[in-house]
């Protein structure tokens, strides 16, 4: 557990002293969102319409972003290699990348959402929706997103591959993040389903993560 | 197909050194991208024991300790621990140092993910001559210090079996000396190294040479 946690120090840290990383997310995430008035005009009605599906859109994009640096730096000066035969196993090294990726990535997406929501004209009780989705379907977006990164690893111009393979995964998220942001009653169903694939994920995830970086780096 | 050649005088040695050994490999055979590194490659080795790895370039040194390490799995041939394998630490070519933390820091990282059974980061780094450093960004090592950077985290966690990939590369005479020494503590706890070199490190006591030309 205290290796776990010091992985996830390590990472925060790095991630704080690399500077504009996380902030040129939240920036993607704001920018995805802010440009769709000029695109399809100020109809406030239809913005509310559309307002949950797009801030998942933005926050889906957002979060792919990221994806590239989640073990390449450490692929790159050795430290990859060095967690194999740490003393806590490579499932739990996994396991604490995978929550410091979602602590630098969704969080600072649900910080800035409620920017993205005045941009879009969301009512306070859309945006408390849309957060509490976006809070139940975040950890499983970064829980496939450490597989497809792990897989791609060992190849050296895999940036672009991660989120391909992860966007056939992602997908349920999506529709399920989208639906319980959107309904306003009968939307306790598509939450709760969106709980349960996070947790599932997050379950299982960082054991295909590790068996990719075994194989990987064969 | 290059055959790995073992000088079996002194590998008899290290079979007869006392205790029972850390490991005995048989028959162990690697190939990487399709070609033959080596084949039938066998040898004891006991507690106290430092055996050298030599060869050419591209001889498989380097692949033998990553196999050693359970990273690259062997073709054929069988790795014998006696008992669950041992932690051990490995030293490659990269320090796995991260250029944005301090020196603490990053002995500090290996500490906790390791476990804090060896020295303080504060006395490693001064054991490795990097003593006074401490606040200062890995990023800013030359390439020797960042050696010695690596060398300190084998301290900082106590392992039995150390796996060093040219440990003296980059280090100047004073860092030479430092390193044998540290070997040399190693082995005289009991502890036991496998060292893939081109220079000679004092106090081998056996050598394995890989490939072809000896």
């Amino acid at each position: 557990m205290n290796g776990l946690l010091a992985i996830v120090g390590r990472d925060i840290r790095l991630a704080l002293r690399g500077g504009a990383d996380a902030l040129t997310l939240v920036l993607f995430f704001v920018m995805a969102g802010a440009i769709v008035p000029f695109a399809i005009g100020p109809d406030r009605i239809l913005l509310q319409k559309l307002a949950p599906g797009l801030v998942w859109i933005a926050a889906f994009l957002a979060m792919l972003l990221g994806l590239d640096r989640l073990f390449r730096a450490d692929e790159d000066d050795g430290t990859l290699l060095l967690f194999r035969h740490a003393a806590i196993p490579l499932e739990a090294v996994v396991g604490g990348k995978m929550l410091a990726h979602w602590l630098l990535t969704a969080l600072p997406v649900l910080a800035a959402s409620p920017l993205l929501a005045l941009l879009l004209s969301m009512d306070m009780a859309g945006w408390t929706r849309t957060a509490l989705s976006l809070l139940l379907g975040t950890p499983a977006l970064a829980a496939f997103g450490t597989v497809g990164a792990a897989v791609t690893v060992s190849l050296r111009r895999g940036g672009l591959l991660a989120p391909v393979l992860v966007l056939p995964l992602s997908i349920p998220v999506l529709i399920f993040g989208a639906g319980a942001a959107a309904a306003a009653q009968g939307g306790t169903a598509a939450t709760l389903f969106l709980a349960a694939i996070s947790l599932v994920s997050v379950a299982f995830c960082p054991f295909a993560a590790a068996l990719a970086l075994r194989v990987g780096s064969e | 197909m290059t055959l790995a050649s073992a000088d079996t005088g002194t590998l008899g040695m290290a079979a007869m050194s006392p205790g029972t050994p850390l490991l005995t490999v048989r028959d162990l055979a690697l190939s990487r991208g399709g070609r033959r590194l080596f084949s039938g490659l066998g040898f004891v080795l006991a507690p106290g024991t430092l055996l050298l790895l030599r060869g050419p370039n591209g001889a498989g040194k380097s692949s033998l300790l990553l196999t050693l390490a359970g990273i690259l799995r062997p073709d054929a041939g069988a790795l014998d621990w006696g008992g669950e394998p041992p932690a051990l630490h490995l030293l490659a070519h990269a320090a796995g140092a991260k250029a944005r933390l301090t020196l603490e820091e990053n002995l500090a990282f290996w500490r906790k993910v390791n476990g804090p059974t060896g020295l303080t980061p504060a006395e490693a780094l001064r054991i490795v001559g990097l003593g006074g450093l401490d606040r200062l960004d890995a990023g800013y090592l030359s390439a020797g210090q960042t050696r010695r950077l690596a060398l300190a985290r084998l301290l900082v966690t106590d392992r039995k079996l150390w796996l060093l990939d040219e440990p003296t590369a980059a280090l100047d005479a004073e860092g030479d000396a430092i390193a044998a020494a540290l070997i040399a503590a190693r082995l005289g706890s009991g502890g036991a190294v496998i060292a893939a070199t081109h220079h000679d490190l004092p106090g081998a006591t056996a050598t394995l040479t890989l490939g072809d030309s000896q």
